[in-house]
């Protein structure tokens, strides 16, 4: 009899583990999400959060390391190694948390690079990159092939920021695949930290009205929300947890930034085959919330780097 | 006892199948997204992940002015059409691919920056009682680069 009861609760404990473990594996892990709506957002975005709970997967997502480089070339910047992140102090990263930052701060300075042609930093920085993505395990994210590929078309942008897209899609869809979201959520922050850090220290304090990159930087309130809302979705996380204090100050100066759009209005562009949405802006930033916001960047960054 | 030594095989598989799943979502994502972004360039985000026939995904991002976007929204083929629909903050529809011919992609640019939110969801064409089939769901953005 006694046997027969302990057969019965194996079974039944099976059932039950099957069931979890199914409904964890279904939908890439929708549950992770669904506390994000607790999070204090500006009044602005919160209607835009209000139906969370309607979708069974919630993407919060941020620029991409690539994308970042790009806002700041767009905004006319010139470039200065000097602000990246020495391939040198890869040596120094031996922790996951350290890795997924410097993946994505090496990414960005590699796109900021590759934007530039600054044909020597952007070998260096792909195998920075490189030893950061081996680090944390992903496979087949950086191969021998991709580096060769950028040797012989390193003064091809079009190919070399083809291959840098690659690589970066390679290590987040690894890490994504292969239940690791709070990793590739750290390799994001990572970048757009990098992003906002050299974007503040390119800005030239004697041209600040009208600054076009003090104009990516005020933008960049509009995310903070989501990457507050992307961090809060692997909470329980130390190396999350400790990126959720660090940023919630960058979000304390955010908040002193007014940020007024009008409705937005489509408008089809049959020439250019394209929808514009049109809408206009007003924004103050003065220079002394730039300066505590450029600061508290700089803090977190050298954390990051160090 | 033996039963203790199945369980966890068991489990190891269940688990196994579902990386196997969202491996094939990525190798999905990169075989009939990627292509469909044309000239523009990959961001380099993943954003892929399996449902099932009615239900539905957001995705929550800032588009920047001066930047000329393309999104390119894909579904299995097992699935019935994947509907997108492109809203801002006040909810507002600024575009629905099924107002568009339901179209895979959308084309677009900003006069000011704006963070979007972007509604995907699986139709639904199982009979009631029916078995609804899942399969892979991917977004990709690219944008323009301008040298």
């Amino acid at each position: 009899m006694n046997k027969l009861l302990r057969i019965r609760n194996c079974f039944l404990t099976f059932f039950i583990l099957f069931s979890v473990i199914l409904a964890s594996c279904r939908s890439g892990g929708k549950s992770e999400n669904k506390s994000s709506d607790t999070v204090n957002v500006n009044k602005a975005n919160a209607a835009v959060y209000e139906d969370i709970k309607q979708a069974e997967k919630i993407f919060y997502t941020l620029p991409s390391p690539l994308e970042s480089a790009m806002l700041i070339k767009s905004a006319g910047a010139l470039f200065d190694d000097n602000l990246l992140n020495a391939v040198e102090n890869t040596k120094k990263y031996n922790t996951n948390k350290s890795m997924a930052l410097n993946l994505g701060i090496y990414t960005c300075d590699l796109s900021f690079a590759s934007l530039y042609d600054q044909t020597q930093l952007i070998i260096d920085y792909m195998n920075a990159a490189k030893k950061m993505a081996d680090g944390l395990g992903i496979l087949e994210a950086i191969e021998q092939d991709d580096i060769d590929k950028l040797e012989e078309n390193i003064h091809n942008t079009d190919v070399i920021m083809e291959i840098v897209s690659q690589t970066y899609l390679n290590s987040n869809s690894y890490l994504e695949d292969n239940g690791q979201p709070a990793v590739a959520a750290i390799v994001l922050v990572g970048g757009w930290i990098e992003g906002l850090y050299i974007s503040t220290r390119l800005v030239d304090m004697k041209d600040f009205n009208g600054n076009k990159l003090v104009g990516r930087i005020i933008d960049q309130k509009l995310s903070i929300d989501i990457l507050i809302n992307l961090l809060e979705s692997s909470k329980g996380n130390p190396a999350i947890d400790e990126l959720i204090g660090e940023v919630a100050k960058v979000k304390t100066i955010f908040d002193k930034i007014t940020l007024k759009t009008s409705p937005v209005r489509p408008e089809y562009d049959q020439n250019a085959n394209v929808t514009v949405l049109k809408s206009e802006v007003q924004a103050n930033l003065t220079p002394e919330v730039f300066k505590e916001l450029a600061a508290a960047v700089g803090e977190i960054r050298s954390t990051f780097v160090k | 006892m033996k039963i203790f030594r199945i369980i966890p095989l068991l489990i190891m598989f269940i688990i196994a199948s579902g990386i196997v799943l969202n491996a094939q979502c990525k190798a999905f994502a990169k075989r009939t997204c990627l292509p469909e972004l044309g000239a523009y360039t990959h961001d380099g985000n993943y954003h892929a992940a399996v449902l099932m026939e009615g239900e539905e995904a957001e995705l929550y991002k800032t588009f920047y002015s001066g930047m000329e976007y393309r999104m390119s929204v894909c579904g299995d083929e097992n699935l019935p059409p994947v509907e997108f629909t492109v809203l801002d903050v006040n909810k507002n529809i600024l575009f629905s691919s099924k107002e568009a011919n339901n179209a895979k992609t959308w084309d677009f640019k900003l006069q000011s920056s704006q963070q979007l939110r972007i509604v995907l969801k699986v139709n639904s064409s199982t009979q009631q009682g029916g078995t609804p089939a899942s399969g892979c769901i991917a977004i990709m953005f690219g944008f323009k680069i301008k040298t």
